[in-house]
Protein backbone atom coordinates (compact mmCIF):
# COMPACT_ATOMS: atom_id res chain seq x y z
CA UNK A 1 0.00 0.00 0.00
CA UNK A 2 1.17 3.58 -0.55
CA UNK A 3 -0.57 5.05 1.72
CA UNK A 4 -0.95 4.85 6.03
CA UNK A 5 -4.09 3.25 5.87
CA UNK A 6 -6.13 2.31 8.74
CA UNK A 7 -7.53 -0.91 8.67
CA UNK A 8 -11.32 -0.90 9.39
CA UNK A 9 -12.57 -4.81 10.37
CA UNK A 10 -16.53 -5.20 11.25
CA UNK A 11 -17.43 -7.22 14.84
CA UNK A 12 -20.97 -8.87 14.33
CA UNK A 13 -23.00 -11.59 15.59
CA UNK A 14 -26.89 -12.50 16.57
CA UNK A 15 -28.18 -11.25 19.13
CA UNK A 16 -26.93 -13.26 22.47
CA UNK A 17 -24.41 -14.62 19.99
CA UNK A 18 -21.33 -13.21 22.44
CA UNK A 19 -20.21 -10.25 20.85
CA UNK A 20 -19.98 -8.20 23.52
CA UNK A 21 -17.93 -11.08 25.20
CA UNK A 22 -15.39 -10.63 22.60
CA UNK A 23 -15.32 -6.85 22.74
CA UNK A 24 -14.78 -6.91 26.31
CA UNK A 25 -12.10 -8.88 26.38
CA UNK A 26 -10.84 -6.94 22.68
CA UNK A 27 -11.33 -4.17 25.06
CA UNK A 28 -9.30 -4.59 27.95
CA UNK A 29 -6.46 -6.47 26.49
CA UNK A 30 -3.07 -5.07 25.90
CA UNK A 31 -2.70 -6.30 22.03
CA UNK A 32 -5.40 -3.65 20.34
CA UNK A 33 -3.93 -0.59 22.06
CA UNK A 34 -4.15 1.36 19.32
CA UNK A 35 -7.20 0.90 18.22
CA UNK A 36 -10.94 2.98 18.16
CA UNK A 37 -14.06 0.68 18.42
CA UNK A 38 -17.45 1.71 17.33
CA UNK A 39 -20.04 0.39 19.67
CA UNK A 40 -24.04 0.67 19.57
CA UNK A 41 -24.46 1.62 23.58
CA UNK A 42 -21.14 1.98 26.06
CA UNK A 43 -23.89 0.41 28.78
CA UNK A 44 -23.69 -2.62 26.55
CA UNK A 45 -20.49 -3.73 27.64
CA UNK A 46 -19.95 -2.35 30.78
CA UNK A 47 -16.43 0.17 30.29
CA UNK A 48 -16.76 1.63 33.91
CA UNK A 49 -13.58 -0.39 34.67
CA UNK A 50 -12.11 -0.11 31.86
CA UNK A 51 -12.35 3.80 31.42
CA UNK A 52 -9.63 6.32 31.91
CA UNK A 53 -11.05 9.32 30.38
CA UNK A 54 -13.93 11.08 28.06
CA UNK A 55 -13.36 13.38 25.54
CA UNK A 56 -16.96 13.88 24.86
CA UNK A 57 -20.39 12.79 24.94
CA UNK A 58 -20.45 9.67 22.36
CA UNK A 59 -15.96 9.30 22.81
CA UNK A 60 -14.32 7.57 25.94
CA UNK A 61 -10.54 6.48 26.46
CA UNK A 62 -9.40 3.49 27.99
CA UNK A 63 -6.98 1.94 30.45
CA UNK A 64 -5.51 -0.79 27.92
CA UNK A 65 -5.04 2.29 25.13
CA UNK A 66 -8.32 1.96 23.07
CA UNK A 67 -10.60 4.67 21.83
CA UNK A 68 -14.54 3.76 21.98
CA UNK A 69 -17.21 5.76 20.53
CA UNK A 70 -21.12 5.17 20.01
CA UNK A 71 -22.67 5.74 16.84
CA UNK A 72 -25.23 7.92 16.63
CA UNK A 73 -27.25 7.95 13.58
CA UNK A 74 -25.24 7.42 10.49
CA UNK A 75 -22.30 5.18 10.71
CA UNK A 76 -20.39 6.80 7.99
CA UNK A 77 -20.53 10.41 10.07
CA UNK A 78 -19.40 8.37 13.47
CA UNK A 79 -16.39 6.88 11.31
CA UNK A 80 -15.75 10.63 10.18
CA UNK A 81 -16.10 12.37 12.86
CA UNK A 82 -13.58 10.11 14.69
CA UNK A 83 -11.62 10.39 11.65
CA UNK A 84 -10.94 14.12 12.06
CA UNK A 85 -10.64 14.17 15.74
CA UNK A 86 -7.86 11.46 15.32
CA UNK A 87 -6.57 14.24 12.68
CA UNK A 88 -7.27 17.07 15.06
CA UNK A 89 -5.08 15.21 17.96
CA UNK A 90 -8.16 15.14 20.13
CA UNK A 91 -8.11 11.38 20.65
CA UNK A 92 -4.73 8.90 20.20
CA UNK A 93 -3.58 8.11 16.29
CA UNK A 94 -5.41 4.65 15.97
CA UNK A 95 -4.34 2.60 13.36
CA UNK A 96 -7.17 0.51 13.52
CA UNK A 97 -10.67 0.72 13.77
CA UNK A 98 -13.56 -2.03 14.93
CA UNK A 99 -17.39 -1.72 14.26
CA UNK A 100 -19.39 -3.58 16.47
CA UNK A 101 -22.61 -3.82 14.51
CA UNK A 102 -26.18 -4.76 16.08
CA UNK A 103 -27.18 -7.91 16.47
CA UNK A 104 -29.68 -8.02 14.26
CA UNK A 105 -27.61 -5.93 11.23
CA UNK A 106 -26.66 -7.58 7.77
CA UNK A 107 -23.15 -6.46 7.69
CA UNK A 108 -23.21 -5.73 3.70
CA UNK A 109 -24.26 -2.50 4.08
CA UNK A 110 -21.46 -1.78 6.55
CA UNK A 111 -18.88 -2.74 4.14
CA UNK A 112 -20.49 -1.15 1.34
CA UNK A 113 -20.44 2.04 3.39
CA UNK A 114 -17.00 1.91 4.12
CA UNK A 115 -16.17 1.00 0.23
CA UNK A 116 -17.86 3.28 -1.78
CA UNK A 117 -17.23 6.67 0.13
CA UNK A 118 -14.04 8.33 -1.25
CA UNK A 119 -12.65 10.09 1.80
CA UNK A 120 -13.66 6.91 3.87
CA UNK A 121 -11.97 4.69 1.14
CA UNK A 122 -8.58 6.81 0.98
CA UNK A 123 -7.71 6.31 4.81
CA UNK A 124 -9.68 3.20 4.90
CA UNK A 125 -8.88 -0.47 4.12
CA UNK A 126 -11.35 -3.43 5.29
CA UNK A 127 -10.00 -5.43 7.13
CA UNK A 128 -11.61 -9.02 8.61
CA UNK A 129 -15.13 -9.83 8.96
CA UNK A 130 -15.30 -11.13 12.56
CA UNK A 131 -18.87 -13.11 13.19
CA UNK A 132 -19.67 -14.52 16.54
CA UNK A 133 -22.13 -17.24 16.32
CA UNK A 134 -23.41 -19.26 19.72
CA UNK A 135 -23.77 -22.81 20.31
CA UNK A 136 -26.69 -22.99 22.54
CA UNK A 137 -28.98 -20.98 19.64
CA UNK A 138 -26.67 -20.34 16.39
CA UNK A 139 -28.54 -23.30 14.60
CA UNK A 140 -32.03 -22.11 15.68
CA UNK A 141 -30.55 -18.42 14.46
CA UNK A 142 -29.52 -19.42 11.11
CA UNK A 143 -32.78 -21.32 10.65
CA UNK A 144 -35.44 -18.28 11.58
CA UNK A 145 -33.40 -15.04 10.55
CA UNK A 146 -31.95 -14.56 7.32
CA UNK A 147 -30.05 -11.63 8.83
CA UNK A 148 -27.60 -14.59 10.94
CA UNK A 149 -26.57 -16.34 7.96
CA UNK A 150 -25.56 -13.50 6.12
CA UNK A 151 -23.39 -12.46 9.01
CA UNK A 152 -22.03 -16.11 8.48
CA UNK A 153 -21.66 -15.50 5.13
CA UNK A 154 -19.76 -12.55 5.13
CA UNK A 155 -16.92 -13.65 7.44
CA UNK A 156 -13.53 -14.14 7.37
CA UNK A 157 -12.89 -15.35 11.03
CA UNK A 158 -16.16 -17.32 12.79
CA UNK A 159 -16.06 -17.62 16.14
CA UNK A 160 -18.38 -20.38 18.10
CA UNK A 161 -19.46 -18.84 21.61
CA UNK A 162 -20.33 -20.77 24.40
CA UNK A 163 -19.37 -24.11 23.42
CA UNK A 164 -19.39 -25.25 27.43
CA UNK A 165 -23.36 -24.23 27.24
CA UNK A 166 -23.96 -26.92 24.97
CA UNK A 167 -23.27 -31.26 23.53
CA UNK A 168 -20.19 -31.78 21.47
CA UNK A 169 -23.04 -32.75 19.15
CA UNK A 170 -24.38 -29.15 18.83
CA UNK A 171 -21.04 -27.82 18.64
CA UNK A 172 -20.49 -30.16 15.60
CA UNK A 173 -23.86 -29.63 13.50
CA UNK A 174 -23.63 -25.63 14.01
CA UNK A 175 -19.63 -26.03 12.74
CA UNK A 176 -21.12 -28.35 9.89
CA UNK A 177 -23.94 -26.06 9.25
CA UNK A 178 -21.38 -22.57 9.31
CA UNK A 179 -19.17 -23.93 6.66
CA UNK A 180 -21.55 -25.32 4.63
CA UNK A 181 -22.37 -21.68 4.07
CA UNK A 182 -19.11 -20.52 4.57
CA UNK A 183 -16.59 -23.06 3.27
CA UNK A 184 -13.14 -20.18 3.32
CA UNK A 185 -14.36 -18.78 6.90
CA UNK A 186 -11.56 -19.77 9.42
CA UNK A 187 -13.75 -21.25 12.57
CA UNK A 188 -12.09 -21.15 15.82
CA UNK A 189 -14.54 -21.98 18.70
CA UNK A 190 -14.81 -20.12 22.56
CA UNK A 191 -15.76 -20.93 25.61
CA UNK A 192 -17.57 -18.49 28.18
CA UNK A 193 -15.52 -17.10 30.71
CA UNK A 194 -17.49 -15.34 33.20
CA UNK A 195 -16.23 -13.57 36.54
CA UNK A 196 -12.77 -13.56 38.61
CA UNK A 197 -12.24 -16.49 38.58
CA UNK A 198 -11.59 -17.07 34.87
CA UNK A 199 -9.68 -13.70 34.95
CA UNK A 200 -6.25 -15.35 33.74
CA UNK A 201 -8.26 -17.44 31.30
CA UNK A 202 -9.71 -14.18 29.78
CA UNK A 203 -6.39 -12.26 29.80
CA UNK A 204 -4.84 -15.40 27.93
CA UNK A 205 -7.56 -15.14 25.02
CA UNK A 206 -7.02 -11.53 24.66
CA UNK A 207 -4.36 -11.94 22.11
CA UNK A 208 -6.11 -14.75 20.32
CA UNK A 209 -9.47 -12.56 19.89
CA UNK A 210 -6.75 -9.69 18.73
CA UNK A 211 -5.86 -12.12 16.36
CA UNK A 212 -9.15 -12.68 14.71
CA UNK A 213 -8.56 -8.91 13.85
CA UNK A 214 -4.85 -8.31 12.90
CA UNK A 215 -4.38 -11.70 11.11
CA UNK A 216 -5.94 -9.82 7.80
CA UNK A 217 -5.30 -10.10 3.78
CA UNK A 218 -3.52 -6.41 5.05
CA UNK A 219 -1.01 -7.86 7.50
CA UNK A 220 2.05 -9.28 5.18
CA UNK A 221 3.18 -11.69 8.15
CA UNK A 222 0.11 -13.79 8.58
CA UNK A 223 -0.35 -13.85 4.62
CA UNK A 224 0.51 -17.31 3.60
CA UNK A 225 -1.10 -19.03 7.17
CA UNK A 226 -4.11 -17.53 6.24
CA UNK A 227 -4.35 -18.28 2.81
CA UNK A 228 -3.58 -21.72 3.86
CA UNK A 229 -6.20 -21.71 6.21
CA UNK A 230 -9.05 -20.95 4.39
CA UNK A 231 -7.74 -22.54 1.49
CA UNK A 232 -7.28 -25.74 3.56
CA UNK A 233 -11.29 -25.25 5.01
CA UNK A 234 -12.55 -24.59 1.18
CA UNK A 235 -10.68 -28.08 0.31
CA UNK A 236 -12.48 -29.53 3.44
CA UNK A 237 -15.91 -28.27 2.95
CA UNK A 238 -15.78 -29.56 -0.62
CA UNK A 239 -15.14 -32.78 0.88
CA UNK A 240 -17.46 -32.68 3.61
CA UNK A 241 -20.27 -31.17 1.70
CA UNK A 242 -20.33 -32.87 -1.62
CA UNK A 243 -24.08 -33.61 -1.24
CA UNK A 244 -25.65 -30.66 -3.12
CA UNK A 245 -28.31 -29.59 -0.78
CA UNK A 246 -25.75 -29.04 2.20
CA UNK A 247 -24.35 -25.50 0.41
CA UNK A 248 -27.37 -23.99 0.55
CA UNK A 249 -28.75 -21.86 3.24
CA UNK A 250 -32.29 -20.81 2.73
CA UNK A 251 -30.81 -17.80 -0.33
CA UNK A 252 -27.20 -18.21 0.44
CA UNK A 253 -25.02 -20.63 -1.55
CA UNK A 254 -21.80 -21.45 -1.50
CA UNK A 255 -19.69 -22.84 -4.32
CA UNK A 256 -15.67 -23.50 -5.33
CA UNK A 257 -14.42 -23.62 -8.76
CA UNK A 258 -11.01 -25.12 -9.41
CA UNK A 259 -9.41 -24.33 -12.44
CA UNK A 260 -6.16 -26.32 -13.87
CA UNK A 261 -4.64 -24.65 -16.23
CA UNK A 262 -2.96 -20.98 -15.70
CA UNK A 263 -5.14 -18.63 -16.57
CA UNK A 264 -4.64 -15.45 -18.37
CA UNK A 265 -4.85 -12.51 -15.92
CA UNK A 266 -6.27 -9.87 -18.58
CA UNK A 267 -9.09 -12.46 -18.98
CA UNK A 268 -10.01 -13.60 -15.67
CA UNK A 269 -9.93 -9.59 -14.74
CA UNK A 270 -12.07 -8.63 -17.16
CA UNK A 271 -14.91 -11.43 -16.17
CA UNK A 272 -14.35 -10.70 -12.40
CA UNK A 273 -14.99 -6.71 -13.60
CA UNK A 274 -17.69 -7.53 -15.22
CA UNK A 275 -19.38 -10.13 -12.61
CA UNK A 276 -18.95 -7.42 -9.77
CA UNK A 277 -20.17 -4.77 -11.82
CA UNK A 278 -23.44 -6.39 -12.75
CA UNK A 279 -24.23 -8.97 -9.64
CA UNK A 280 -21.70 -7.46 -6.87
CA UNK A 281 -24.57 -6.67 -4.55
CA UNK A 282 -25.58 -10.46 -4.44
CA UNK A 283 -21.84 -11.54 -4.36
CA UNK A 284 -21.71 -11.83 -0.80
CA UNK A 285 -18.01 -13.18 -0.45
CA UNK A 286 -15.32 -14.35 -2.98
CA UNK A 287 -12.31 -15.40 -2.48
CA UNK A 288 -9.55 -16.95 -4.79
CA UNK A 289 -6.17 -18.40 -5.07
CA UNK A 290 -5.27 -17.95 -8.82
CA UNK A 291 -2.38 -19.77 -11.37
CA UNK A 292 -2.00 -17.01 -13.12
CA UNK A 293 0.10 -16.96 -16.64
CA UNK A 294 3.15 -15.83 -16.68
CA UNK A 295 3.52 -15.84 -12.91
CA UNK A 296 5.30 -18.10 -10.70
CA UNK A 297 3.64 -17.82 -7.32
CA UNK A 298 0.23 -17.97 -6.55
CA UNK A 299 -1.90 -14.72 -6.84
CA UNK A 300 -4.54 -14.29 -3.88
CA UNK A 301 -7.61 -12.15 -4.75
CA UNK A 302 -10.37 -11.04 -2.04
CA UNK A 303 -13.77 -9.35 -2.43
CA UNK A 304 -17.46 -8.43 -0.52
CA UNK A 305 -20.07 -7.28 -2.97
CA UNK A 306 -18.73 -4.70 -5.37
CA UNK A 307 -15.40 -4.39 -3.25
CA UNK A 308 -12.15 -6.50 -4.63
CA UNK A 309 -9.14 -5.79 -2.46
CA UNK A 310 -5.61 -5.54 -4.73
CA UNK A 311 -4.68 -9.21 -5.32
CA UNK A 312 -1.38 -10.01 -3.64
CA UNK A 313 1.17 -12.58 -4.12
CA UNK A 314 2.22 -15.02 -1.94
CA UNK A 315 6.41 -16.67 -2.12
CA UNK A 316 4.64 -20.56 -2.62
CA UNK A 317 1.33 -22.51 -3.36
CA UNK A 318 -0.09 -23.32 0.24
CA UNK A 319 -2.00 -26.77 -1.70
CA UNK A 320 -1.46 -28.09 -5.36
CA UNK A 321 -0.98 -25.52 -7.71
CA UNK A 322 -4.30 -24.80 -9.45
CA UNK A 323 -6.59 -22.05 -9.03
CA UNK A 324 -9.56 -21.68 -6.51
CA UNK A 325 -12.30 -19.76 -6.21
CA UNK A 326 -15.05 -19.35 -3.65
CA UNK A 327 -17.89 -17.24 -4.08
CA UNK A 328 -20.85 -17.51 -1.48
CA UNK A 329 -23.72 -15.59 -3.34
CA UNK A 330 -26.92 -14.68 -2.18
CA UNK A 331 -29.76 -16.81 -4.33
CA UNK A 332 -29.17 -18.55 -7.64
CA UNK A 333 -27.34 -16.41 -9.58
CA UNK A 334 -26.96 -18.49 -12.82
CA UNK A 335 -24.34 -20.93 -14.33
CA UNK A 336 -21.32 -19.02 -12.58
CA UNK A 337 -19.21 -21.68 -13.75
CA UNK A 338 -20.11 -21.94 -17.52
CA UNK A 339 -19.51 -17.91 -17.62
CA UNK A 340 -16.05 -18.22 -16.16
CA UNK A 341 -15.00 -21.23 -18.45
CA UNK A 342 -16.61 -19.39 -21.31
CA UNK A 343 -14.14 -15.62 -20.33
CA UNK A 344 -10.97 -17.82 -19.40
CA UNK A 345 -10.74 -19.71 -22.71
CA UNK A 346 -11.70 -23.06 -23.77
CA UNK A 347 -8.04 -24.63 -22.28
CA UNK A 348 -9.25 -23.88 -18.56
CA UNK A 349 -11.75 -26.32 -16.99
CA UNK A 350 -13.69 -25.02 -14.37
CA UNK A 351 -14.97 -27.51 -12.21
CA UNK A 352 -17.44 -26.84 -9.60
CA UNK A 353 -16.45 -28.96 -6.43
CA UNK A 354 -19.96 -27.63 -4.61
CA UNK A 355 -22.23 -27.42 -7.41
CA UNK A 356 -24.11 -23.96 -7.25
CA UNK A 357 -27.16 -25.31 -8.58
CA UNK A 358 -29.36 -27.86 -6.81
CA UNK B 1 -2.60 15.28 -13.72
CA UNK B 2 -2.09 15.38 -17.66
CA UNK B 3 -0.84 18.18 -18.87
CA UNK B 4 -2.70 17.42 -22.69
CA UNK B 5 -5.70 16.68 -21.82
CA UNK B 6 -6.22 18.31 -18.44
CA UNK B 7 -6.98 14.20 -16.51
CA UNK B 8 -5.94 13.30 -13.06
CA UNK B 9 -3.27 10.50 -13.01
CA UNK B 10 -4.89 7.01 -13.25
CA UNK B 11 -6.24 5.79 -10.40
CA UNK B 12 -5.22 2.80 -9.12
CA UNK B 13 -7.46 -0.03 -9.53
CA UNK B 14 -7.67 -4.00 -8.11
CA UNK B 15 -7.49 -5.05 -11.98
CA UNK B 16 -3.76 -3.34 -12.44
CA UNK B 17 -2.10 -5.71 -10.20
CA UNK B 18 -2.96 -3.98 -6.50
CA UNK B 19 0.14 -4.80 -4.21
CA UNK B 20 2.13 -6.81 -6.77
CA UNK B 21 3.54 -4.21 -8.93
CA UNK B 22 3.12 -5.94 -12.04
CA UNK B 23 0.47 -8.83 -12.08
CA UNK B 24 2.19 -10.57 -15.05
CA UNK B 25 6.05 -10.36 -16.22
CA UNK B 26 4.37 -8.22 -19.13
CA UNK B 27 5.30 -4.24 -18.57
CA UNK B 28 1.89 -2.77 -17.90
CA UNK B 29 1.19 -0.95 -21.31
CA UNK B 30 1.57 -4.70 -22.59
CA UNK B 31 -0.67 -5.74 -19.76
CA UNK B 32 -3.18 -3.08 -20.77
CA UNK B 33 -3.19 -4.21 -24.37
CA UNK B 34 -4.15 -8.09 -23.19
CA UNK B 35 -6.95 -6.52 -21.20
CA UNK B 36 -8.31 -4.62 -24.32
CA UNK B 37 -7.87 -7.28 -26.78
CA UNK B 38 -9.91 -9.52 -24.21
CA UNK B 39 -12.75 -6.50 -23.31
CA UNK B 40 -13.09 -6.59 -27.47
CA UNK B 41 -13.20 -10.52 -27.58
CA UNK B 42 -16.71 -9.48 -25.32
CA UNK B 43 -17.40 -6.02 -26.21
CA UNK B 44 -17.19 -6.28 -30.09
CA UNK B 45 -20.67 -8.66 -29.67
CA UNK B 46 -22.04 -5.50 -28.46
CA UNK B 47 -20.73 -3.46 -31.71
CA UNK B 48 -18.39 -1.64 -28.87
CA UNK B 49 -14.29 -1.60 -29.28
CA UNK B 50 -12.25 -0.84 -26.59
CA UNK B 51 -8.72 0.95 -27.86
CA UNK B 52 -5.69 1.35 -25.34
CA UNK B 53 -4.89 5.20 -25.04
CA UNK B 54 -1.55 6.20 -23.21
CA UNK B 55 -1.98 4.57 -19.19
CA UNK B 56 -5.83 4.47 -19.95
CA UNK B 57 -8.28 3.33 -22.48
CA UNK B 58 -11.01 5.16 -24.50
CA UNK B 59 -14.48 3.19 -25.58
CA UNK B 60 -16.14 3.44 -28.72
CA UNK B 61 -19.93 2.62 -29.27
CA UNK B 62 -21.28 2.10 -32.60
CA UNK B 63 -22.20 5.47 -33.32
CA UNK B 64 -18.60 6.57 -32.96
CA UNK B 65 -19.31 7.90 -29.51
CA UNK B 66 -16.29 7.55 -27.34
CA UNK B 67 -16.11 7.47 -23.69
CA UNK B 68 -12.26 7.23 -21.66
CA UNK B 69 -12.01 4.58 -19.41
CA UNK B 70 -9.62 4.42 -16.76
CA UNK B 71 -9.36 0.38 -16.22
CA UNK B 72 -11.53 -2.17 -15.51
CA UNK B 73 -13.92 -0.63 -12.78
CA UNK B 74 -14.93 2.05 -14.77
CA UNK B 75 -15.18 0.16 -18.18
CA UNK B 76 -18.45 -1.58 -17.63
CA UNK B 77 -19.94 1.53 -16.68
CA UNK B 78 -18.82 3.57 -19.55
CA UNK B 79 -20.33 -0.02 -21.90
CA UNK B 80 -23.83 1.10 -19.73
CA UNK B 81 -23.77 4.65 -20.49
CA UNK B 82 -23.06 3.52 -24.52
CA UNK B 83 -26.34 1.35 -24.34
CA UNK B 84 -24.55 -1.75 -24.13
CA UNK B 85 -25.67 -3.67 -21.03
CA UNK B 86 -23.71 -6.81 -20.91
CA UNK B 87 -24.11 -9.91 -18.03
CA UNK B 88 -21.29 -12.20 -18.04
CA UNK B 89 -24.24 -14.88 -17.08
CA UNK B 90 -26.22 -14.02 -20.38
CA UNK B 91 -26.76 -17.95 -21.70
CA UNK B 92 -26.36 -15.98 -25.00
CA UNK B 93 -23.23 -13.93 -24.53
CA UNK B 94 -21.75 -16.96 -23.19
CA UNK B 95 -22.36 -19.36 -26.25
CA UNK B 96 -21.25 -16.68 -28.52
CA UNK B 97 -18.15 -16.10 -26.40
CA UNK B 98 -17.69 -20.48 -26.54
CA UNK B 99 -17.94 -20.62 -30.18
CA UNK B 100 -15.64 -18.10 -30.44
CA UNK B 101 -13.13 -20.25 -28.84
CA UNK B 102 -13.78 -23.44 -31.15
Amino acid sequence: MTRDLITASVLTGFLGAGKTTLLNRLLSGPDLADTAVIINEFGDIGLDHLLVESVDGDIVLLKSGCVCCTVRGDLKDAVLALFERRARGDIPAFRRLVIETTGLADPAPIIATLAADLMLKYHFAIGNVVTAIDVPNGLHNLEAFEEAGRQVALADRIVLTKADLASGQDLEALRLAVEAINPAAIITTTIVTTGRDSRDKGQARSSEVAALLTQDIHDLASRPAEARRWVAAARHGDHVHATPDRNRHGDIRAMSLTIDRPIAWARFSLWLSLMVHRHGTRILRLKGILDIEGVGSPVVVHGVRHLIHPPFHLADWPCDRASLLVLITDGDLGDIQRSLRAFVGAQAEVRASVPART
Amino acid sequence: MCGLCGAFANADHWSQGGDAARMTDAVPAVERMRQAAAANRVLALRGLKLSVWADRFVLRGPTGRSVVVDHLGTLWTAADSLGACVDPLDAGLMSRLEDDQT
